[in-house]
């Protein structure tokens, strides 16, 4: 009886303890959020990105509610319609995951030598990638798909089963992205599954999705298929409990990586002087840091943004305006992407830049070689644009003579006023950070896209079109012409920017 | 060597750093000591023009160091990691820092064998990035690197500091070395009173930002700095 009472005490005290643990995490993730350097900066730019969120939400929404409509207005049926792309829907999740959601294991370190118990770091560990923002972008989708199935007489059961077997699937990929993180050249494997299926599916050789929307099916279909993501995931849950667990150390599952360095001369690039010493460099912190590896990818990804625009897929970026904007984001995939964080890329050791003796010029010649290098590598790349015919592809080289002429001064000199820090370690951000949101930034890049366009569009009303891309490239040639001028002038800025850049260097989020 | 008058350093009303009038004359080794919060990197970072003094100005070697990059050739210093490339491995980095001061791989290479012993067989050929070194490794990179070049003013912000007692001794040797070349000024701050005190031939105290003792080191300092730190 005593021990039974004592027991009893026991246990009812680690429960509420528990509790407490659970509440401490809670308000540290608040502060952890409210304090996060992109909530520091100002008004304007808060309710801007307000206004972008509501925006995207919008948008989701109506992709959602519009869907059904709209298969429908093709002649097919949504449900099975939906069911057949699932499979790739699911795999361009788990890729866009492993590129992007990050596991904040190392939030965890401080916690291991406090009075803690190990599962409850790892529940709340997990639990957190449950609310991550990955999951929920998918409700935008499935919600309003699910209720207009409802609204349009679907029977309710199997819509409300076939909800709950579709969110299992993104928890499960949830799950997956937490095992398979840290774990290297996965994603260039799952690409190569999702271009290999996509492309045997297009050409008619193999269809993947035969064999899998028989399943998805019948998660809609049966009142007993729901049960089996179900599973599933409370057994990758447990999976995935465990490894965490298993490997709570810091030699273990929180140590970071160290890769095995090795020298390089690159003794080539010293017959260009100054310039040959910051080339070094530089090519050496795109390949050796895993956010700039990122970048180049996304450059790669502009590479490819054209095809939208010529192949007909989509009827209104199909005009020669809209050309234009491909053709400047097809060459220029990387001068934006890397571009437009010089002199970032070396914030995390600026202030010996700034003590060295470093003339701006030869700094700056460097990353403007780097991405004129980078552009016409890519322009010779995109020569495959040629099967959509020569004026296709006359429309990409004008866009890197354009891209080369003015947007490679542009992209530095707003570069200049951006004075985020980059964390050469993330993978993430490579989408735009929202910290580097600068208000002189996006003036300055207004020109980048809409001058070009409205060159072409005078030139092609007064003449033809191809006055049209004249005008661009000889803009492109002028903006060249002017290339000293240019920087001297950035120079000037980076002067007198200097105290305040290294000040926020000096702040790491 | 290095003139300072009337500097000083305000944040939002509270003035950090405020010295009257200080001469360091070539060829000195000049120690920095004070506790937390007396200044001692406020005042190396308005001496490599990294923050701008609120009134007040630096001349080094003849060059108002907020109006002219003039005095960047022959200044070397070394504050904390943010003067590491984290990316590069430490042989790259001697390589890049060479590549700006105008020496070839031979000149650094040389300078390399010579501090062998002091890297401990720990940095070179090691393949490891700056990154991955330990805080300790770190450092003793970011203090050969500013011999580089044969710098005629060297700075360094609490050089003895996260290092092992044999590279703390191997370290005195290198800056007592430095300090007997007349034309190399030396300038080294740091909390421990007995290391300053033993390579240094002046020390200055500084606290809450302003200086409170100015001495020549003589057998007596090292007492007399205890004793006023000792409050």
């Amino acid at each position: 009886m005593l021990f039974c009472n004592n027991y009893l005490h026991l246990s009812t005290h680690t429960k509420s303890n528990d509790t407490i643990m659970i509440r401490k995490f809670l308000y540290l993730e608040w502060k952890a959020f409210t304090r996060s350097a992109s909530f520091g900066t100002n008004l304007a730019v808060k309710i801007l990105v307000g206004f972008l969120a509501v925006y995207f939400t919008l948008v989701f929404l109506a992709i959602g509610i519009g869907a059904f409509y709209i298969l429908k207005e093709l002649k097919l049926d949504p449900i099975v319609t939906i069911n057949k792309f699932m499979i790739y829907y699911l795999l361009v999740d788990l890729i866009i995951r492993l590129l992007l959601q990050k596991i904040p294991v190392m939030n965890i370190r401080p916690l291991l030598v406090l009075p803690i118990k190990k599962p409850i770091i790892v529940h709340f560990s997990l639990g957190k990638t449950v609310l991550s923002f990955f999951n929920f972008v998918h409700a935008f989708f499935f919600l309003p798909f699910s209720i207009v199935l409802i609204y349009n007489g679907y029977d309710v059961l199997s819509v409300i089963l076939w909800h709950t077997a579709m969110v299992s699937l993104i928890y499960i990929n949830n799950f997956v992205n937490i095992l398979l993180s840290n774990k290297d050249n996965l994603l260039a494997v799952f690409i190569g599954i999702v271009a290999t299926l996509g492309g045997l599916q297009y050409y008619g050789f193999f269809d993947i999705t035969s064999y899998t929307s028989p399943f998805f099916d019948a998660l809609f279909n049966t009142y007993w298929a729901f049960a089996i993501p179900e599973i599933g995931l409370i057994g990758l849950y447990y999976v995935t409990f465990h490894y965490f667990k298993s490997n709570l150390y810091l030699d273990a599952g929180l140590s970071s990586k160290h890769d095995i360095a090795k020298t390089e001369d690159l003794t080539w690039l010293n017959q260009f002087g100054t310039i040959g010493t910051f080339l070094k460099n530089d090519i050496k912190l795109i390949k050796r840091n895993k956010r700039s590896k990122t970048t180049v990818g996304m450059s790669v990804m502009f590479l490819f943004y054209g095809l939208l625009f010529f192949t007909n897929g989509i009827e209104a970026y199909n005009n020669p305006t809209m050309h234009i904007f491909a053709g400047i984001f097809v060459s220029g995939g990387f001068l934006i992407t890397f571009g437009q964080f010089v002199p970032s890329w070396d914030s995390a050791y600026y202030q010996l830049m700034m003590t060295q003796n470093i003339p701006y010029k030869g700094y700056l010649s460097s990353k403007w070689w780097l991405m004129v290098i980078a552009t016409i590598v890519t322009t010779i790349i995109a020569s495959f644009y040629l099967y959509f015919g020569w004026q296709v592809y006359m429309t990409i080289v004008v866009g890197a003579i354009y891209n080369i002429g003015v947007n490679s001064h542009l992209v530095l000199l707003g570069g200049a006023f951006t004075k985020t820090p980059i964390d050469l370690d993330s993978g993430k951000g490579a989408f735009g950070d929202k910290k580097a949101f600068n208000i002189k930034t996006m003036l300055i890049s207004i020109p980048q896209l809409a001058l070009p366009v409205l060159v072409y569009w005078i030139g092609a009303k007064l003449a033809n079109a191809n006055v049209g891309l004249a005008l661009i490239a000889l803009l492109g040639i002028i903006g060249f012409a002017f290339k000293n001028k240019a920087f001297s002038m950035i120079e000037k800025i980076y002067k007198t920017e200097k105290y305040a850049t290294i000040a926020s260097y000096k702040q790491k989020s | 060597m290095i003139n300072v008058q009337n500097l000083s350093k305000t944040y939002n009303g509270t003035t950090v750093l405020k010295i009257d009038s200080l001469t360091i004359p070539k060829g000195q080794s000049f120690g920095l000591v004070g506790n937390n919060g007396a200044g001692k990197t406020t005042f190396f970072s308005l001496i490599l023009d990294l923050i701008q003094p609120s009134t007040g100005h630096i001349i080094n070697n003849d060059v108002q160091v907020n109006t002219s990059e003039n005095w960047k050739p022959f200044t070397a210093s070394f504050l904390d990691e943010s003067f590491l490339i984290g990316y590069l491995t430490p042989e790259e980095y001697f390589y890049f820092i060479g590549d700006l001061r105008g020496q070839n791989k031979a000149d650094v290479d040389a300078l390399l064998t010579k501090h062998e012993e002091f890297f401990n067989g720990e940095i070179l050929k090691n393949k490891k990035y700056l990154r991955d070194l330990s805080k300790g490794n770190q450092k003793k990179v970011g203090i050969i690197a500013t011999l580089i070049g044969n710098p005629e003013v060297v700075i360094l912000d609490e050089p003895f500091a996260n290092l092992d007692p044999t590279t703390v001794i191997r370290l005195k040797k290198i800056i007592k070395e430095l300090a007997e070349n007349p034309d190399v000024t030396v300038l080294v701050s740091s909390h421990d009173l007995l290391h300053t005190v033993e390579v240094c031939d002046r020390i200055v105290a500084l606290n809450k930002g302003e200086v409170v003792k100015d001495i020549q080191t003589s057998a007596e300092t090292l007492q007399e700095l205890e004793t006023f730190f000792a409050v």
